[in-house]
């Protein structure tokens, strides 16, 4: 799998990176370089391996079903660039 | 479980101006589960908070803040599963479905694409007695709620509260089984009846606390039947989505709409785009979605913050000992127990509040049939004239049983019944003390119905000797007779003691 100018700067918008057009090479090879790497990883006969989630063996943490946070719509809101009347404001989101 | 046996119904055929078509119909049901805080957060599921009070720091995507999850909404998706006859999965797993909008702070809404919790069930859909559709589950996975954004408060802004922002949804997801608009409205009524009974949905449409994405191609007769035998899609035609609708009969209509539209671009020789396209009521119409370029590319990878979701069968087990008697098996129990219709036996477990106060009726008052005219014909339509529910019922299952149990006993005829009920329902008190301070017992005491009888014929020779003629004018005698004794006399007597009258 080899990765072009083009598809770097895909992922690149899907993640909202802007990446300016001279710097898509380096990156593509960059992306190449870790696929390369994960594709020796391939090489490794894993049939019959369940895979590894955790190297510790623990299980998935649990809450019971309580309210004990939020009411605190000032915190929430403090890092914001813009709220108005408790709402985050953002510039328009559709047309 | 005793089953009801049923045929399952015609698919609904669409007349194009060329050939006939039929409709292909999949769902996927986002159900809010009756939780008090989040999935992964202790803030409020509240409704109706104060824009932005009911967010915790990890909804708001705080940097470092970690899920933690609410085990009561794992076992209400159980639970769910479990109604649903489904395949619980004792290892499900959570991953991220990347996507950018403003009321998706984290960037990603955690799902379970890889590994749901809930694998296949099934779904009896009934469409009139002995008329039913069953529909496949194919999965139900949880998933976080998005937050709210509003576009019409200010002209070049969008604002949104967090507030629904990771609240627990179970994503119930259909085969495409269904084979037309009302099948599709009566699957999702369905659905909610089977939630409500569980309680692990409230099933309140109008909050968005149960929405539906629907699924809809169109195909030629036969087409479908070839789909079904091999499971090959590409027997079916390409389908669109129709996201978001949160109302029985929009659903209907846009599925109407949606499929008329398909059905005048295949006719004329085009393709239909495999699309997300919203319902817009106004206009009664489906518009294409893709104003976000790329938005289907989700990215989906396992959440590093969270370990696989494992369970016990033990408490799987113990989740199905506790399930209530589900809808079907009600309605099988009413139609086996009390002798009920199954229509009648329908319309009682519609609700379960429906059905336990009917339950209540007829294990005081006994008769089951008679118990469910009065509850369905007298009650229900008395509380509908005044747009009441059950839970606002002024007549108690013990008052309805009373004058229920004063027809049985030939105390009051049925005609005093419904004035009785009328003054129960409006004034309240005991049925039988009423009947007796206010004089409505029936008369079964020949001796007086007889006088009566004898003073009619004695005051109507002309219509005596015409009922001599023509026996059905005895109809007019027994009706004087009824109205003289207000109605009060027993009228199976009366009829009795006027035939035998007239022919003496």
């Amino acid at each position: 799998m080899s990765i072009d100018k083009q598809t770097a700067a895909r992922v690149a918008k899907l993640a909202r990176i802007k990446v300016e057009d001279d710097a898509l090479p380096a990156l593509a090879e960059e992306f190449n370089n870790i696929l390369g790497f994960i594709e020796q990883l391939q090489e490794v006969d894993v049939d019959g391996v369940e895979p590894m989630v955790s190297v510790t063996p623990m299980r998935l943490k649990r809450r019971v079903d309580g309210v004990t946070d939020g009411n605190q719509q000032d915190k929430v809101l403090k890092n914001a660039p813009d709220a108005r009347e408790g709402f985050f404001a953002v510039p328009k989101v559709v047309e | 479980m005793l089953d009801l046996s049923f045929e399952p119904p015609k698919p609904k055929v669409i007349a194009g101006a060329k050939y006939d078509w039929e409709l292909v119909i999949g769902m996927e049901v986002h159900a809010q589960v009756a939780s008090q805080a989040k999935l992964f957060s202790g803030a409020s599921t509240q409704f109706g908070a104060e824009p932005n009070a009911n967010v915790a720091f990890v909804d708001a995507a705080m940097p470092g803040m970690l899920p933690v999850i609410n085990e009561y909404c794992v076992e209400q998706a159980v639970r769910t599963g479990l109604g649903l006859k489904a395949q619980i999965n004792l290892k499900s797993a959570f991953d991220r479905k990347n996507y950018f909008y403003p009321d998706l702070p984290q960037g990603y809404q955690i799902s379970q694409l890889y590994e749901p919790i809930v694998g296949e069930g099934e779904v009896i859909v009934d469409m009139e007695p002995g008329v039913a559709r069953l529909v496949r589950i194919e999965r139900i996975h949880i998933e976080q709620d998005a937050g709210k954004s509003i576009h019409d408060m200010d002209p070049a802004m969008s604002f949104v509260d967090l507030n629904r922002t990771g609240v627990a949804l179970m994503e119930i997801v259909s085969r495409p089984d269904i084979r037309g608009p009302e099948e599709a409205a009566a699957y999702v009524t369905k659905l909610r009846q089977i939630l409500r009974y569980l309680g692990t949905c409230d099933g309140n449409m109008q909050n968005g606390n149960l929405r539906a994405d629907v699924n809809v191609s169109v195909c030629r007769p036969g087409q479908y039947e070839k789909y079904q035998e091999t499971q090959d899609f590409s027997h079916l035609g390409t389908r669109c989505e129709i996201k978001n609708m949160n109302s029985m009969r929009f659903i209907q209509l846009a599925i109407d709409y949606e499929a008329r539209r398909q059905i005048a671009i295949l006719e004329s020789g085009g393709t239909v785009d495999q699309e997300t396209r919203l319902y817009d009521a106004d206009k009664n119409e489906t518009r294409s979605m893709r104003s976000k370029e790329e938005a289907h590319d989700y990215r989906y990878f396992p959440d590093p913050d969270l370990l696989p979701l494992e369970i016990e069968q033990a408490w799987v087990d113990d989740i199905a000992a506790s399930l209530p008697e589900l809808p079907d098996e009600k309605k099988a129990r009413f139609v086996k127990d009390f002798g009920l219709s199954e229509y009648d036996a329908n319309v009682l477990t519609a609700d379960t509040q429906n059905a336990s106060y009917f339950e209540a009726v007829v294990a005081d008052a006994g008769d089951g049939k008679l118990s469910a005219n009065w509850v369905i014909n007298e009650l229900f339509g008395r509380l509908k004239k005044e747009d009441h529910d059950i839970t606002e019922s002024p007549v108690t299952p013990a008052q309805l049983a009373g004058i229920i149990k004063l027809i049985k006993s030939d105390a009051i005829s049925g005609k005093i019944a419904k004035d009785l009920f009328e003054i129960v329902y409006t004034e309240g008190g005991d049925p039988e003390a009423i009947v007796e301070e206010r004089g409505m017992k029936q008369v079964t005491d020949t001796g007086a119905i007889e006088a009566a009888v004898d003073e009619i014929i004695a005051a109507n020779p002309a219509q005596v000797e015409k009922a001599k003629q023509n026996p059905k004018l005895a109809g007019w005698f027994v009706g004087q007779v009824m109205k003289a004794t207000g109605g009060k006399a027993n009228p199976k007597a009366v009829n009795e003691l006027v035939a035998r009258k007239l022919a003496e």
